[in-house]
C-alpha cells in the first residue's frame, strides 16, 4: 500500500479527509504513483500533472524521507520506505503568501 | 414575485447573493470553493438552475464546476459525486481538460504566437476567463481561454474542443498578450442567428464569425490604438470589453484599453462615443436591459492608475448609445475610493426598473435597483471581486 498526502486544497476535490491509500503493481515510481492516483480519483487530473505533457505543475514539489523527489525523472523508483508504505509520499504546494 | 440571483467570483472564492424582486435584502451564500480564484461564473437562461463555474488555482490549474440546482451543490462535470471513488477508476469526463486542436484536418493549427519581445512563443493553457452558456441548450458552453482560444462543450462541460478556426485565422501568429495575459474574455451569442459569435481577445482585438465558429474575421475598423506601431491595425487592439442588448443584436458597445466604442453594423466599423467622459479608460460596459440605447461604463482614470478619478467612485450612464454622459454617484464612495471594476465584474437584471450591479477589487458589490439612480452595497468585504453575472429568475 503506498500512502500519499495531498495539499488542502485537492483533499477537498477529491473528497478525501486525510492521506490517501493506493495500491501499485511494479516499480512504484513517481509516474506510476500519479498514474494510480488519478484512475482512483479522476478529478485530480491536470491538477498535479500538465495533462498533456504529463509535466508537473511548477508551483508542486514531491517529497519523501525529508528527500525533495522533485526534479528527479518520473521513472526513479521512489525510496523503499515509500514502497513498504512505512513513509508517506508528500505532494506540496509551493508556500506563497496573498 | 421575481427573484434575483448574482454570482459573484472572487479571488478567493465564489459568492452567491440572492433576493427578492425589491431588491432591498440580500442574502449572502459562500464562500464556495473558498481559496481558489473564481473567473467567472454564469447561469444558463434555458435552465437557471444550470450555473456553470471557472474555478482555477496558480498551483492546481483548471477546474470547471457545474451546478444543476442554482448554486446549493456543485459537481465537476462527468464526475457524478456517487462515482467520485470508484474503484479502480473508471472512465470520466475530464472536464477541466482544454488542449488546443493542433491536428491536421483542422485547418491552420498553430503553435506559437507573439511574445512580449516579438519573438514566438508556444500556446500554453493557463486558465478559463468567461464562460458563456447557450441561449437554447443547457447543455452547451462556450469557454474563452488565456492563451487566447475558444472551446465549446456540448455535454454539459464535460469534454470541451477547440474551435479552432479563431486561433488558425491568418492573424494569430501575430497575436501578443496584454499586460494581464493574452485571454479571451469577452464572448457574445447573437440570439438571431445561432452562426453568429463575436468574441474578444485582450491584445488582439474582436472578432466574428458568421459560420458557427469554423472562420473569423478581425472587427476592428474604426478602433485607433496609440500604444501599437500602426494604430489601426486589423489586429492587436486592447479591447477590455464588449456588450449587447439582445434585442439589438447588431448594435455592440465597446470599452477599449481607452476609448468607448459602439458600432451599429455587427462590428463591421465603430465609432468613438467617449464624449464627455472624464477619462474615458476602463474595463467595464455594459446595455440596460430595455432601453438598449442605454449604456454604463466606470472610468477608470488611466493604464497606469487603475482606480477611480480623484478616489470617487462613479458610473456613468448614457441615454443616447454613447456621446453624452452622466455621472451616477448616489450611494457610491465620493472620497479615498481607490479600487478597480474589472472587465467581467458587472451585469444587469430584467426587471422593471433594470438593476445594474458590479464589482469592485476592493471586495464591494454594489446594486442599483434603478436603473443607476440610486446605488448601495450588497457586500462590503469579499476578496477582490472578478466578474459579476445576474440571473433574473421567475
Amino acid at each position: 500500500m503506498i500512502r500519499v498526502v495531498l495539499p488542502g486544497h485537492l483533499r477537498t476535490l477529491a473528497h478525501v479527509s486525510s492521506e490517501v491509500h493506493l495500491e501499485i503493481v511494479g516499480p512504484v515510481t513517481q509516474r506510476s504513483v500519479l498514474d494510480a492516483l488519478e484512475a482512483q480519483y479522476p478529478m485530480l487530473r491536470g491538477t498535479i500533472r500538465d495533462h498533456v505533457t504529463h509535466e508537473r505543475r511548477p508551483f508542486l514539489r514531491f517529497f519523501a524521507c525529508e528527500e525533495d523527489y522533485s526534479l528527479e525523472p518520473p521513472d526513479t523508483p521512489l525510496p523503499d520506505a515509500v514502497a513498504s508504505g512505512k513513509e508517506p509520499l508528500l505532494i506540496i504546494g509551493a508556500i506563497a503568501g496573498g | 414575485m421575481s427573484k434575483v440571483r448574482v454570482l459573484v467570483g472572487t479571488r478567493k472564492g465564489a459568492f452567491i447573493l440572492n433576493s427578492d424582486g425589491k431588491r432591498e435584502k440580500w442574502d449572502i451564500s459562500g464562500p464556495h470553493f473558498a481559496g481558489w480564484e473564481m473567473y467567472h461564473l454564469k447561469g444558463s437562461t434555458v435552465d437557471p438552475n444550470r450555473i456553470y463555474a471557472s474555478q482555477c488555482s496558480g498551483w492546481f490549474g483548471q477546474i470547471i464546476q457545474r451546478s444543476d440546482d442554482g448554486g446549493k451543490t456543485w459537481i465537476q462535470p462527468g464526475t457524478p459525486p456517487d462515482e467520485e471513488k470508484g474503484p479502480g477508476g473508471m472512465p470520466k469526463g475530464e472536464s477541466n481538460k482544454f488542449v488546443y486542436d493542433v491536428s491536421a484536418d483542422s485547418g491552420k493549427p498553430l503553435t506559437t504566437h507573439m511574445w512580449y519581445d516579438g519573438t514566438q512563443h508556444p500556446w500554453e493553457f493557463k486558465r478559463v476567463w468567461h464562460l458563456e452558456p447557450s441561449p437554447t441548450d443547457p447543455d452547451t458552453v462556450y469557454a474563452g481561454v488565456e492563451d487566447a482560444g475558444l472551446f465549446r462543450s456540448t455535454d454539459g462541460g464535460q469534454n470541451w474542443q477547440e474551435l479552432s478556426g479563431l486561433r488558425g485565422h491568418e492573424s494569430g501568429a501575430g497575436w501578443q498578450p496584454g499586460a494581464g495575459g493574452m485571454c479571451l474574455h469577452t464572448i457574445i451569442l447573437d440570439p438571431s442567428d445561432p452562426k453568429r459569435i463575436y468574441i474578444a481577445i485582450s491584445a488582439a482585438g474582436a472578432f466574428r464569425t458568421d459560420d458557427g465558429g469554423k472562420t473569423w474575421r478581425p472587427i476592428n475598423k474604426g478602433l485607433y490604438s496609440q500604444y501599437i506601431p500602426n494604430p489601426t491595425a486589423e489586429v492587436g487592439h486592447c479591447v477590455h470589453h464588449v456588450a449587447m442588448n439582445p434585442s439589438r443584436p447588431g448594435v455592440l458597445f465597446m470599452q477599449k484599453h481607452w476609448d468607448v466604442m459602439r458600432s451599429d453594423n455587427s462590428g463591421d466599423s465603430w465609432t468613438e462615443v467617449s464624449g464627455n467622459l472624464p477619462t474615458d479608460f476602463g474595463f467595464v460596459i455594459d446595455v440596460h436591459a430595455h432601453e438598449p440605447e442605454t449604456i454604463y461604463v466606470v472610468p477608470i482614470k488611466s493604464d497606469g492608475e487603475h482606480f477611480p478619478l480623484d478616489g470617487k467612485l462613479r458610473v456613468y450612464r448614457s441615454k443616447t448609445g454613447g456621446n453624452e454622459w452622466e455621472a451616477l454617484a448616489k450611494g457610491l464612495p465620493e472620497r479615498d475610493c481607490y479600487v478597480n471594476v474589472l472587465r467581467d465584474a458587472m451585469a444587469v437584471d430584467s426587471l422593471d426598473k433594470c438593476g445594474v450591479y458590479f464589482g469592485t477589487t476592493g471586495g464591494q458589490v454594489y446594486a442599483s435597483a434603478d436603473a443607476g439612480d440610486n446605488w448601495s452595497p450588497i457586500a462590503k468585504h469579499l476578496p477582490a471581486v472578478l466578474s459579476v453575472e445576474v440571473q433574473t429568475l421567475p
